[in-house]
């Protein structure tokens, strides 16, 4: 796999990250050279393997439904730029 | 049944399959503690992992995942004993994670199906692809403010049954009768309480429209409809749209689409260009769900009985119609209420038709006419089976008892007490009726000479006259037979 200006323009959008064209090069370099190093476990042969996402063996904890009052809304909105009655107030999403 | 709609040059079919969204009913959210009540204040049921914290980890609720396999149950699907959690990412200012987790190559449930009937007594089966358990985003309010979008988290991390059917479904009427079923099964296994107007279920309609015969088309998704009627008219407009681009040489552009409720019309809801890339990838944070049989086994046999085992056993039981049977069983609460009605007297079982009228229509109507609903009815069951035992045992007419109920309804007294205090008790001794039918046939003098002279129709005048002397309480037949045993005299 071979990373050119349109995947880093696509990644940095999906992102919502600004790149100039020097940081482009400089990510386009970076991630090329990621992405050979890695490419070397393509010479190991992985047929029949399921790919590996959690190495720990323990089972998946579950809690019992029980609710917890929180009453939350000065806490969660403590960090907020905006907000206006218990409600985060953000740019206008749709047109 | 012609399934086809008329284009300007030929006709053409609707290919339709849904993905319901279907909130799990629980009492705290999927991966943290918040409750999950509806309609509490902005954002005062988000704990810091709803609102994506740095640091904080989801831990399953147990409950989900049995209301989860319960459904699947439900749904005739199969129950995988592994599954797997995704995230799906993408950037919206309802969700604070920047992902979702849900679940994408391994879904808590496979393949299952659910039947739908038809009114001819035929029926339809729509195949489910998948079901799998996701968190719901938060709510976003755009219509408040003309430059700012408000945001309530209290919805971010409840619980989600996501239902996909395969494109089984051709017309918007199959799609609505595809969604009340998948709503009847969820509500009597209890696993959501199908509240369409507070968004406990909502439908994404994909729809694409083909010659028949011909390959599936180019579909179009319609997103986040919450009423049937909506869903209906969605389709409908969308299947127009498409079939007039078709019609005039252009091609169907893959697109999501919102449905505006006041013009009941479709428009793209982002372009091409902004596509999604979900980027799925399994969630670090959370282990595989692995079930065991015996899990799986002892919440089978916890699963209460099903509208269409139901349907078949009231069929059985009390030799009912496909139709009658069907109504009955359409919402949990109606099965119950027939249910109690006719167990409450022993005589009942012999007059099952009746009760599915009185309660179907009689009582429905009132219901309905008071804005109320069967949970709330002031009515109970052992009531309503004591007003029917009266109109079976001759007791009262089936006119007068339609009183006895509006007056059951508005006083919340018992039939017997209602039919002794005001003496409504049918009258069946034949001297008393005889008496007054003497009384209107010597009143009538003339009309009795008309009537013998051919004029039928009159019979019921005197039936008429008969019944408003003594209160609507004769008996109807004794009425009509003695009436016409002493017109026959006077000839």
């Amino acid at each position: 796999m071979k990373i050119d200006k349109n995947t880093i323009n696509k990644i940095a959008r999906l992102s919502r990250i600004k790149l100039d064209d020097k940081e482009s090069e400089d990510y386009i370099n970076d991630l090329n050279s990621i992405l050979n190093w890695v490419e070397q476990l393509n010479e190991v042969n992985t047929e029949n393997v399921e790919p590996l996402s959690i190495i720990s063996s323990s089972i998946l904890p579950k809690r019992e439904d029980v609710s917890k009052d929180t009453n939350s809304s000065e806490e969660i909105l403590e960090n907020a730029p905006d907000k206006l009655e218990g409600f985060f107030a953000v740019p206008k999403v749709v047109e | 049944m012609n399934n086809l709609i008329k284009g300007e040059k030929h006709d053409w079919e609707m290919v339709i399959g849904l993905e319901i969204h279907a909130q799990v009913k629980s009492n705290s959210k999927l991966f943290s503690s918040s409750s999950t009540k509806f309609g509490s204040s902005p954002n005062s049921q988000v704990s810091l992992v709803d609102a994506a914290m740095p640091g904080m980890l989801p831990v399953i609720n147990k409950y989900c995942v049995e209301q989860a396999i319960k459904t699947g149950v439900g749904l005739n699907a199969k129950i995988n004993n592994y599954s797997v959690f995704d995230r799906k990412n993408y950037f919206y200012a309802d969700l604070p994670q920047g992902y979702q987790i849900s679940q994408y190559k391994y879904p808590i449930v496979g393949e299952g199906k659910v039947t739908i009937d038809f009114k001819d007594g035929t029926s339809k089966d729509i195949r489910i692809v998948r079901l799998h358990l996701e968190q719901d985003a938060g709510k976003s309010l755009h219509d408040q403010n003309p430059s700012k979008t408000y945001v309530d988290l209290n919805r971010s991390g409840v619980a989600l049954m996501e239902i996909v059917s395969e494109p089984d479904i051709r017309t918007p009427d199959e799609a609505g009768m595809y969604i009340s079923k998948i709503r009847s099964i969820l509500m009597y296994l209890d696993t959501c309480d199908g509240n369409m107007q507070e968004g406990s279920l909502r439908a994404d309609v994909n729809i694409s429209v083909r010659k028949p015969g011909d390959e599936y088309g180019t579909r179009c998704e319609i997103k986040n409809l919450n009423s049937i009627k909506f869903i209906k008219q969605a389709i409908n407009y969308e299947a127009k749209r498409q079939i007039e681009i078709l019609e005039s040489g252009g091609s169907i552009e893959q697109n999501t689409m919102l449905f505006n409720t006041s013009t009941c019309k479709t428009r793209p809801m982002r372009n091409k260009e902004e596509a999604h890339d979900y980027r799925y990838f399994p969630d670090p944070d959370l282990l595989p769900l692995e079930i065991s049989k015996e899990e799986i086994g002892k919440i089978k046999s916890s699963i209460p009985e099903l509208p269409d085992e139901l349907k078949n056993k009231f069929i059985e039981t009390y030799k009912l119609s496909n139709y009658d049977a069907s109504v009955l069983t359409a919402e949990k609460q109606t099965s119950d209420y027939f249910n109690e009605t006719i167990n409450s007297d022993s005589e009942l079982k012999n007059h099952a038709k009746i009760v599915v009228n009185w309660i179907t229509s009689e009582l429905f109507s009132l219901l309905n006419k008071n804005n109320q609903d069967l949970n709330n009815s002031p009515i109970s069951p052992e009531n309503l089976g004591q007003l029917i035992k009266l109109i079976s045992t001759n007791e009262i007419s089936g006119k007068i008892a339609k009183d006895v109920l509006e007056d059951m309804f508005s006083s919340g007294k018992t039939a017997r007490q209602i039919v002794d205090e005001k003496g409504l008790q049918q009258v069946t001794d034949q001297g008393e009726i005889a008496k007054v039918i003497d009384e209107v046939i010597a009143e009538n003098s003339k009309m009795v000479e008309q009537y013998l002279a051919g004029k039928d129709k009159l019979l019921g005048f005197f039936v008429g006259q008969a019944m408003k002397l003594t209160k609507g309480k004769a008996n109807p037949k004794m009425l009509n037979d003695i009436l016409k045993q002493k017109l026959i005299k006077k000839n």
